[in-house]
């Protein structure tokens, strides 16, 4: 049995169909990038892997179970902008996650239990190279250093399975390599399964072990929401192309004209 | 070049901003003159002189009749029904904010009564105040709490809506249940903003707290203004309105101090 299952999956809002007829199984520790034109619920299905999206017919399964349907701590998530909380330093953020877990009613450690913690999320900073701003407050970090925040806070809780949403969409190109290197070093390190939404191609070309290109293969110009995307490449990573990348990237640039007109 | 962009320089800044003080002062003192000089007796416009002698009575001199020290009693009196008032309206504000913010059940059900409570004329049911708690502390607080809260809980209740989803959905997923989701993210993040919604009631908490110590008080300073009013006793009235907007002034200021050394993070931009 595959970790995550997908079959014949629909989601549609009122006559609007955005997914149709979706199908795939993934293996503990895959990285798989979703690509694809906006639109075409590649982030719609990453808010159903965590919960804060239903799916309208087929099935959804982890390991055989359906998902829950509302975002639990085996599901970290990392967006765009906006994962990290204002009002906790960058140690305390790391730290949240771990109160929250160990202290229902209170939700904050003290004392032994605290310094413990404190140690594991030291490490977890010292990893994603924020330990020289392990006291400073979000809003005083650059974009890159709050994206490494929002994975060190999500990593910590040792979740299943990671979501990303469009995490470097806002970073500068030099600062987004680094982050890649990031990324992939702790998911070798963790072996966790990881899901990545991008709008950037080149980057799901690269980044992971399986590309996965949302698209619609069919378009009504007189009706778009009537057909949905689906999968159309489900390709692992690494016996690619350029030419199969140029095609890609052209039927993808075809459907957002669509979408746009 | 434009107006739009021509910005005074410092000096030129607080020059421009105390002038309009200076003008009011000087026309002021101008008038008074004038009528003084037709009829020492005046009262309507009375001079320096009259009002310090006016504070000097109220203020550094035992009254006659009671031996108390009239202003500082009737400060004292007011600061402390305005102190509960808007205290107890914020802690209100603060809970049903929450909540409302926060649990999409509880806003369904209580969301249209704040919202219609709100718009209830706080003056308008002051009688029934009166009959109901009687002419005590109690009506003169609660009007404070009626006139304040309803408008400050939909602001807290406002302010937990515009925090953003993403952070909803990321404290879930590091394991908050409902209770530390409130208590570790919409708590802490909605405090300052609570500061800056009692800063803005202030003004209609003087406004009531005046309106209902005119009406039934035995001390106070909206008492006062509105006692010695029948004699055209302007040489207090001034003084004390003049002390009034300074009490304001200070409430706001350490209000806005405080918020800034108890959250630094909300202030530097970092929400």
């Amino acid at each position: 049995m595959s970790f995550i299952s997908v079959n014949k999956l629909w989601k549609e809002y009122g006559d609007q169909v955005v997914l149709e007829n979706l199908n795939l199984e993934i293996n503990e520790g895959e990285f798989c990038t979703l690509v694809g034109a906006s639109g075409c619920g590649k982030s719609t299905f990453l808010k159903m892997l965590l919960g804060q999206e239903t799916l309208t017919r087929g099935e959804l399964l982890l390991e055989g179970e359906t998902f829950p349907e509302e975002p639990d701590r085996n599901r970290g998530i990392v967006f765009q902008r906006y994962s990290v909380f204002p009002h906790l330093t960058v140690r305390q953020n790391v730290l949240m996650g771990l109160e929250l877990e160990q202290k229902p009613v209170l939700g904050k450690l003290f004392g032994k239990a605290r310094k413990e913690a404190l140690a594991r999320v030291d490490e977890m900073l010292e990893s994603v190279g924020l330990t020289a701003s392990a006291d400073k407050w979000p809003h005083e970090l650059s974009g890159g250093m709050q994206q490494r925040l929002a994975i060190a806070q999500s990593l910590i809780m040792r979740p299943r399975v990671l979501l990303l949403d469009e995490p470097f969409g806002a970073l500068d190109p030099g600062i987004r390599k680094d982050m890649h290197e990031l990324l992939l070093k702790l998911w070798r390190e963790i072996g966790i399964t990881i899901f990545m939404v991008t709008h950037d191609l080149q980057e799901g070309f690269f980044l992971g072990t399986r590309l996965l290109v949302f698209d619609k293969t069919r378009n009504d110009p007189h009706a778009p929401g009537a057909y949905g995307a689906t999968i159309t490449y489900d390709l692992p990573i690494g016996n690619t192309d350029e030419k199969l990348l140029r095609d890609i990237d052209q039927s993808v640039a075809n459907t957002a004209r669509h979408q746009a007109n | 070049m434009r107006l739009i962009n021509r910005t005074p320089g410092r000096l030129a800044a607080t020059a421009l901003g105390v002038l309009p003080f200076l003008i009011l002062v000087l026309i002021y003192g101008l008038a008074s003159q004038q009528r003084l000089a037709e009829n020492p007796n005046d009262k309507l416009l009375p001079g320096l002189e009259q009002m310090t002698a006016a504070v000097d009575r109220m203020a550094f001199q035992e009254d006659r009749r009671t031996g108390d020290y009239l202003m500082w009693v009737d400060t004292v009196a007011s600061l402390e029904r305005l102190g509960m008032g808007i205290g107890i309206a914020a802690v209100m504000a603060l809970v049903v904010g929450l909540v409302n913010g926060i649990l999409p059940l509880v806003r369904a059900n209580l969301a249209p009564l704040v919202s219609t409570l709100s718009m209830v004329p706080p003056l308008a049911i002051l009688p029934i105040l009166f009959i109901v708690f009687g002419l005590g502390e109690l009506s003169k607080v609660m009007l404070i709490v009626i006139g304040t809260a309803p408008i400050m809980m939909r602001d807290v209740a406002q302010r937990v809506r515009e925090l953003p989803t993403e952070q909803l959905i990321k404290v879930q997923t590091l394991g908050a249940n409902s209770w530390q989701v409130v208590t570790r993210m919409a708590l802490p993040q909605v405090l300052p903003r609570l500061i800056d919604a009692v800063r803005l009631s202030l003004g209609p908490a003087w406004l009531f707290l005046i309106a209902a110590e005119a009406i039934a008080s035995t001390e106070g300073l909206g008492y006062r203004i509105f006692l010695v009013r029948r004699y055209l006793a302007m040489d207090v009235i001034l003084p004390y309105v003049i002390w009034i907007t300074v009490l304001a002034i200070v409430i706001d200021q350490c209000l806005r101090l405080a918020n800034r050394r108890l959250f630094p993070w909300y202030n530097a931009g970092g929400h």
